[in-house]
């Protein structure tokens, strides 16, 4: 072997080893970013996380009130911004496909799926804490549903641009107005494709903590009143985490722990839904 | 005959006219459920404007009071209420560019290893791994980030940085100060980690879009793995690639509660990257609620304002250039 070609085998094999090394670092840092949030989730874990209202500084409690408050908020969230991305989607992907706006839309959709979640804060806090002059969880939905627009958008024009033409075509044949054919046979088709993208909505809008530090505020009593500030886990994770009290920090990583857990089930039901159209 | 004539276009009629009934009901069905769809399409475009119309309507007053020189000024004194924002864009850029500087390389080379070297039953499994590190909320990363990496990089790694680069001209004032644990290099390291995810399952995407005819042409000249890599699939994906780079430019640069925990929010421009400092999005998330004053709430509008139109930027290129690729794929 002329050392020309060794020395050429040995660079290849240093790149090589890095690209091996690179991926063991990746690995590495997502197996302790779990093991430190499941250990020291696990060790403040208690039935009375569930039953018990955020305690004041230095005494036991739970987070009851965050947990009710982050599903409230999620679900409203939900109820708004779904629909809306739901309808803007099949209308890029059905009626206006090759339309200068379908173009336009996607592009700026693009924009806001990455664009900062606290500039959206900055924005509900205009749009509504300003006016109504008191922080409350309907702005935090608001908030929590401008976030699910952009991912629900995209994924149900991704999904009905996958539904075959001959579908729409035969339904067409048979009489069906457009909007009928829309509505039974496009969205049927295309149906486990459009709960992936609400569940991945769901995922990412549950763990989100920015907008919802100025627009739901934070509230350490129980509340069901959509018109006053209402607790969070993000957000008390965030309070609780950057207080000095053992009582409070051990509360954070427990939070951190249940809202990683939804996270991942719901991004990992995502997944297996989506593969099982792709598998049929 | 002439009866049965009569009574079945009487009937026709009737059917006719039941007919047209249904179909007009369907016209309007179809006409109303267009336009639903279409003014949803038309608010997506809305909210952008609201966005950018609301965030410069709030930050108006800080910007006719301060003028430019709220972009170069480093004072954030909410008593005497000025404000600037250089401290926060510094902080912005240095940790954005700091964290790619870290994982585009290591993300690069994981996209290598899950399209290249992995045996192919683990490629799934893995791929999904790094991808569910793309999935996990900032928070966790901050909390993390405060309770685990700071400790350690204040005990091991920042001690030994400053005491390596003590006697190197230049380094010694990067890696200068006792060591905080938290500060500007923590925050750039979480920022990493952040954003591997990302680039990694980015470039593994465009990787897979190279023929793999040009590959094989290759090897069966005779070029080793990392020649194949450097000059056939890097020159091919590399529209891609820095597309790929660009989107987590822009996650890092708007990212918030992970920089928040350890960025230890001082508005100042250390010369050394361990001290403390502050990020646009770690000052809004920290001072918003407790701003008092008008002036002090238009000053932070603003920075969003600022922070918005970065990563509009750095966003729009970054979708411009896998568009491209995304083009050159179809043809």
């Amino acid at each position: 072997m002329s050392r020309l070609q060794a020395s050429r085998k040995a660079r290849s094999a240093i790149v090589m080893g890095l690209c091996y090394a690179s991926a063991g670092l990746g690995l590495l840092a997502l197996a302790l970013i779990l093991g430190t949030l499941v250990w020291n989730g696990f060790s403040g874990f208690s039935l009375s996380v569930f039953t018990r209202m955020t305690p004041p500084p230095g005494s036991a409690g739970g987070l009851l009130n965050a947990i009710a408050g982050s599903l409230i908020m999620t679900f409203f969230g939900v109820l708004i911004g779904a629909p809306l991305g739901v309808f803007a989607g099949t209308y890029m992907a059905e009626y206006g496909r090759d339309t200068h706006l379908t173009t336009v839309v996607r592009f700026i959709n693009d924009v806001l799926l990455s664009a900062p979640s606290i500039v959206i804060g900055l924005f509900v806090y205009e749009i509504a804490v300003v006016p109504m002059g008191h922080f409350s969880a309907i702005a935090g939905s608001i908030a929590l549903a401008l976030l699910v627009v952009p991912v629900v958008v995209r994924t149900t024009e991704d999904m009905l641009n996958l539904v075959p033409g001959t579908l729409r075509e035969a339904a067409t044949a048979l009489g069906l107005p457009r909007a009928m054919v829309i509505r039974h046979v496009a969205y049927k088709a295309a149906r486990s494709g459009l709960i992936t993208g609400l569940l991945l909505a769901i995922a990412r809008i549950s763990g989100e903590t920015a907008p919802l530090l100025f627009t739901s505020l934070n509230n350490q009593f129980w509340s069901s009143n959509l018109n006053a500030p209402m607790a969070s886990l993000p957000a008390v994770i965030f309070q609780f985490a950057m207080s000095p009290y053992k009582e409070w920090q051990a509360l954070a990583w427990v939070g951190a722990l249940l809202i990683t857990f939804a996270v991942l089930t719901l991004s990992i039901a995502a997944r297996v839904l989506g593969s099982q159209r792709t598998s049929q | 005959m002439s009866e049965a004539t009569l009574s079945s276009v009487a009937g026709s009629a009737v059917v006719n006219a039941g007919r047209q009934k249904a179909l007009r009901r369907f016209e309007i069905g179809d006409r109303i459920f267009r336009v639903a769809t279409r003014s949803s399409a038309i608010a997506v475009l809305v909210l952008l404007g609201g966005v950018i119309v609301s965030l410069v309507q709030g930050a108006s007053p800080a910007l006719s009071k301060f003028g430019f020189g709220f972009l170069i000024s480093d004072a954030w004194n909410p008593v005497t209420e000025k404000f600037g924002a250089a401290p926060a864009i510094y902080g912005t850029l240095v940790t954005s560019f700091i964290a790619l500087l870290i994982a585009a390389p290591v993300g690069f080379g994981i996209a290598v290893f899950l399209t290249e070297l992995c045996p192919y039953k683990l490629r799934r499994p893995i791929g999904i791994a790094v991808e569910l590190l793309a999935g996990i909320p900032s928070i966790i990363y901050g909390i993390w980030g405060m309770f685990v990496l700071a400790p350690f990089l204040q005990a091991h790694v920042q001690p030994a940085l400053i005491a390596t680069f003590a006697d190197v001209p230049g380094l010694n004032r990067l890696f200068a100060g006792p060591p905080y644990g938290i500060g500007v290099l923590t925050a750039s390291f979480i920022l990493a980690i952040m954003i591997l995810p990302l680039i990694s399952s980015i470039s593994r995407d465009v990787f897979d879009t190279v023929p793999h005819v040009l590959k094989e042409a290759a090897f069966g000249i005779g070029c080793t793995r990392w020649e194949v890599i450097r000059s056939i699939v890097a020159p091919y994906a590399g529209v891609g690639l820095v597309g790929g780079v660009m989107l987590a430019l822009g996650r890092a640069l708007g990212e918030t509660m992970a920089v928040t925990f350890v960025i230890g929010n001082a508005h100042k421009i250390h010369a050394s990257i361990l001290g403390p400092g502050t990020t646009i999005s770690a000052t809004i998330a920290n001072e918003f609620t407790e701003a008092d004053g008008a002036i002090y709430t238009s000053s932070l509008i603003a920075l969003g304002l600022l922070l918005f139109l970065i990563t509009f930027i750095v966003l729009a290129i970054s979708r411009l250039m896998l568009m491209r690729l995304e083009g050159k794929g179809a043809r």
